[in-house]
């Protein structure tokens, strides 16, 4: 069932969840896509919140805001390095 | 394998995919129409039978605890494989060595305050997961990201002793050893595996549910101390190596 007051906020989070998830793939730079995927994911904790399912909203947050990025920043930073490793490897 | 040659490839495949997508949305029942029967079930019995006014935690810890302990052990066994994979007591103390403390004294003060905020939150949505919307796993997240705070606001060193796995390894046993017990006390006991075990007290309070609270705050204490490693891990991963190389070019 919907209640009917809920409509426009639903549509509302449901178009920012659509704004967003392609911002965070047309972001080219990771550092920045982990930023822009940061806010996406507070437009889906909006959409949670408003679709009546505040439990996974709660742990949306943290996941999203800090966990997330933090394991692609690593990962970035890691692979970046073997990168240069390899490149100056290659040189001489 | 030519531009053209793997386009042409790609087409018929991605044709029936796109054919087979549009008719799964298209079949799906309408927005809000949700027809199974289980969810009215537990509307309608959770709050009867266990007195917990969350039903999700109800569900979660009670109706189907086995499934929860399943998701509980799935996350410890991806924390042992991060652990194994970047533990490394070096680059621990190297990370320490290259962290330099913010210097901005509003930023950090405003820090202070979200991470005293943030633990207060935390350890409401833990205990009070089953009463109001939380529970062990959302407190747990929080709670590490509150002390990972601590890492921004201030340094290395102010963030290290909260990330001593000496600490933290046997306490992680604790809450996933934690649940386990509990299931086993209510074999003990002569009852099937996980059975609730205590009274079900007085709806909307902290007694209310029995068993629930215990299995949830093991799970809390699983999940926050598992979330604690992996930001640790992670954090000194990225840290260590890319200062290193820095300090090193």
């Amino acid at each position: 069932m919907i209640l009917a007051t809920l409509v426009p906020l639903q549509v509302v989070s449901f178009g920012l969840v659509a704004l967003g998830a392609p911002l965070v793939v047309l972001t080219r730079d990771p550092l920045r896509q982990s930023l822009v995927n940061g806010v996406y994911g507070v437009s889906l904790v909006c959409l949670f919140v408003v679709l009546a399912a505040p439990d996974p909203a709660l742990s949306m947050i943290v996941v999203s805001g800090i966990a997330y990025p933090l394991v692609i920043l690593a990962a970035i930073a890691r692979s970046r390095r073997h990168e240069r490793r390899r490149v100056q490897e290659d040189k001489p | 394998m030519s531009r053209g040659a793997r386009i042409a490839i790609l087409m018929p495949g991605l044709a029936g995919l796109g054919s087979l997508f549009a008719w799964a949305i298209a079949g799906m029942p309408a927005f809000g129409d949700y027809r199974g029967p289980y969810g009215f079930v537990l509307n309608r019995v959770v709050v009867p039978l266990r007195h917990t006014t969350n039903v999700v935690m109800g569900t979660n810890f009670d109706v189907r605890a086995v499934d929860t302990m399943g998701e509980e052990f799935i996350l410890y066994a991806a924390i042992v494989g991060v652990t194994l994979l970047l533990r490394d007591d070096a680059r621990s103390q190297q990370a320490e060595r290259h962290t330099k403390r913010f210097p901005n004294d509003a930023v950090r003060l405003v820090g202070v305050v979200m991470i005293g905020g943030g633990l207060l939150v935390a350890l409401w949505l833990q205990a009070f997961g089953y009463i109001t919307p939380g529970g062990g796993f959302q407190g747990g997240v929080l709670f590490a990201g509150a002390i990972l705070l601590l890492y921004l606001v201030g340094n290395h060193r102010d963030y290290r002793p909260f990330r001593n796995e000496r600490v933290l390894d046997p306490v992680e046993g604790l809450g996933a050893g934690g649940y386990i017990v509990v299931g086993l006390a209510a074999l003990v006991s002569g009852a099937a595996f996980l059975t609730n075990l205590f009274g079900n007290g007085k709806t909307g309070t902290l007694l209310s549910g029995g068993s629930i609270a215990l299995l949830n705050w093991a799970s809390a204490i699983a999940v926050t101390v598992a979330m604690i490693i992996l930001f640790a891990e992670f954090l000194e991963t990225y840290t260590a190596p890319l200062e290193a190389e820095d300090a090193g070019s």
